[in-house]
């Protein structure tokens, strides 16, 4: 499907215009390459379909809530978004972050021993990283598919999670006290932060997208244009300062939030401007072509792992501390399949190489709005367990459909 | 880089004298000579098992030979590993090019020595790089260098391998049945680029099945069979059935199961 046209070296002017821009990425779509598109039409649908059945989903107090509910999967979905490039997965990710808030948890216990908070958090992102290391050492050392291992894992860890609960408490549930930790999901920057935050956002993206635009320019290549750039500086503009101004209605940005904004700006630049983030991507998409080009695929392989292990940690805290406590419970139900279900309805594609950090973002919203809208409406748990199957099921097939677009 | 004319006189740039290769029992390759010069595209053919593979791969350093000398640029050298070869500049573009189809033109042309500034990838400067690298190869059906190679047709792949191959100061390259899989247009392009290649000074190793394509573009001919070499030719002093009549029945020093004394 490529166009008949035979056009001369790089015949895209180097000040290409805003139609030029719109129907390059309209080639794009059509070529298979949907972007983000899929998600935004799911989130009008999601908001035009729940507002309408209930309106108590449009409020300013929900949608503070939506960001608490959806911050903990978010984060999960992070790493598998890295652990989906390279064409793995990680089955493991909710047991572990299980283990790495119980881990934290126990190590808060007043007097027993009482760490503090950041030691405690330290502790626990140490040991699930570890964690992410072994995972990755089996997988790479002896050529397990991560299928296998980490389903392994997600046994072996959800025993560890009960075993760790039942040996320190006779209920099975542990109570965090720590202000810090029990602060990340339980309280609310000032209005001022919220609106900082929104700025800042807006504004650092706007200074790194013309910083490029001018270092391209000067050496003559093909830069954004201006104004495709002042549209989606606007836009951004809007979502974060519209986010900001109707979390302040009610109780403001949560803390969460800003752990989950660090964390996806740090990620996606890892992932889009490192050579560590050009390797994943690179294997894959071809592992071989990337061992060829000298690339230590294992040792990749490895640290993404790692990497899904410790994001799984940091959610694990946080997920902790929204509930306030740990408990046999912890890491159980659907966190597993509603993390990978996020980053795959975000756009990282199953099959390697295709997707971005913020996919993990969008499908965690897409998620939590989903099983959020149903909660409100008061449908039963068998009803909501088949809807989010279908949303799911529906992501997977726009990625395999638009994959055959791609191949043709 | 300067351009040399291929002249009998000019000494090889790399020379593999008496290599061989056995795997087990199996005789791969037997006390090959072969050599090429810089400015010179120098055919490789043969049957099936005729043992060119393990001939580009020895060179490439992926497997070593166990037996042999090999001469570059006048001096003995050791292809123990890839990394030995790519540092004298030797390049090997396989048959299924090694290209990563989700990352775009530039990315895979740096893929694995990516340039940065500071901690980040310099993707500018590279752009800027691979678009000259590409116009001096005179390979112009490119859109835009931030297609994904998905997106490519099959001679602009090659073509794109090719690149990344000569872009970093390689003095021999193997290109391994470059054609095979290409359409009439395709295939002139990419004999285009070979003969560009060889122009600037390059020594270029071309394994083809397809006579035509080398009696196009190679200066001489290498025939191998058997894992022994049956002769180097002069493409102009040697017909299209001679060639064929020394891949299927040419004269061997010595027949495999006919253990006897060479040289």
């Amino acid at each position: 499907m490529t166009a008949p046209i035979e056009t001369p070296a790089f015949a895209q002017p180097a000040n290409a215009d805003l139609g030029s821009y719109v129907r390059a990425w309209w080639a794009r779509t059509r070529a298979g390459d949907l972007g983000s598109l899929p998600i935004l039409v799911g989130l009008a649908l999601i908001v035009v379909v729940f507002g309408a059945l209930e309106p108590v989903f449009l409020t300013s107090a929900n949608f503070v809530n939506l960001l608490l509910q959806m911050s903990g999967i978010a984060i999960l979905g992070i790493g598998i978004v890295f652990v989906l490039l390279i064409a793995e997965i990680d089955l493991s990710v909710a047991y572990v972050s299980a283990v790495g808030g119980v881990v934290t948890t126990l190590l808060l216990r007043p007097g027993d021993p009482g760490w503090p908070w950041w030691l405690a958090i330290a502790a626990g992102l140490t040991v699930t990283t570890f964690i992410g290391f072994l995972q990755g050492l089996v997988i790479t050392s002896f050529g397990v598919p991560s299928f296998v291992v980490t389903l392994a894992g997600f046994l072996a860890w959800s025993g560890v999670v009960l075993i760790l609960t039942t040996e320190t408490s006779q209920a099975g549930t542990i109570i965090i006290q720590d202000r810090v930790v029990l602060g990340l999901s339980n309280t609310y920057l000032p209005d001022v932060w919220g609106w900082l935050l929104a700025a800042g956002v807006t504004g650092g993206y706007a200074a790194v997208q013309l910083l490029r635009q001018r270092s391209r320019r000067s050496l003559d290549l093909d830069a954004k244009p201006t104004s495709v750039l002042g549209l989606q500086v606007a836009g951004l503009a809007v979502v974060t300062g519209f986010a900001a101004f109707y979390a302040n209605l009610d109780r403001g940005v949560p803390v969460v939030a800003l752990v989950v904004l660090v964390f996806l700006v740090g990620w996606t630049v890892v992932a889009s401007r490192t050579r560590f983030g050009r390797h994943v991507y690179a294997v894959g998409g071809n592992p071989e072509a990337a061992r060829r080009a000298g690339i230590d695929v294992d040792r990749l392989r490895i640290t993404v792992f790692m990497i899904s292990s410790f994001m799984a940690g940091v959610g694990g805290v946080i997920l902790a501390s929204r509930l306030r406590s740990v408990s046999t419970n912890t890491g159980s139900g659907n966190l597993l399949l509603e993390v990978i279900a996020a980053a795959v309805i975000g756009g990282t594609s199953l099959f390697g190489g295709r997707g971005r950090v913020i996919s993990a973002l969008l499908g965690a919203l897409v998620i939590a709005s989903v099983s959020n809208g149903m909660d409100l409406l008061g449908l039963p748990a068998g009803v909501k367990f088949v809807v989010t199957g279908l949303v799911l099921l529906a992501a997977v097939l726009v990625d395999s459909i638009s994959k055959r677009g791609r191949a043709a | 880089m300067s351009t040399q004319p291929s002249q009998d006189t000019t000494a090889p740039l790399l020379q593999c004298i008496g290599v061989s290769k056995h795997f087990g029992a199996v005789r791969a390759l037997h006390e090959v000579d072969f050599e090429v010069r810089a400015g010179e595209v120098m055919a490789l053919v043969g049957d099936n098992g005729a043992g060119k593979s393990t001939l580009i791969k020895g060179i490439a350093g992926s497997q070593p030979y166990d037996g042999g000398t090999v001469i570059f640029d006048g001096k003995e050298v050791h292809l123990d590993g890839p990394k030995a070869s790519a540092a004298l500049g030797i390049e090997v573009v396989y048959q299924d090019l090694a290209l990563a189809d989700n990352l775009d033109v530039v990315a895979n042309m740096f893929l694995g020595r990516e340039r940065l500034s500071g901690r980040f990838l310099d993707e500018a400067s590279m752009e800027q790089d691979c678009k000259e690298t590409l116009a001096s190869l005179s390979v112009t059906t490119l859109r835009s260098v931030r297609t994904p190679v998905a997106a490519l047709s099959g001679g602009q792949r090659q073509a794109i391998a090719v690149a990344k191959a000569v872009m970093w100061n390689s003095r021999i390259v193997v290109l391994d049945e470059p054609t095979a899989a290409l359409g009439v247009a395709q295939t002139r392009q990419v004999l285009d680029l070979v003969g560009r290649l060889s122009e600037r000074g390059l020594g270029v190793v071309l394994i083809s099945h397809n006579l035509h394509d080398i009696y196009e573009v190679a200066d001489r001919i290498t025939v191998l069979r058997l894992g022994q070499l049956v002769g180097v030719y002069h493409r102009n002093e040697v017909s299209q059935q001679e060639i064929v009549h020394a891949i299927t029945a040419g004269t061997l020093q010595s027949v495999p199961g006919m253990e006897e004394e060479e040289l």
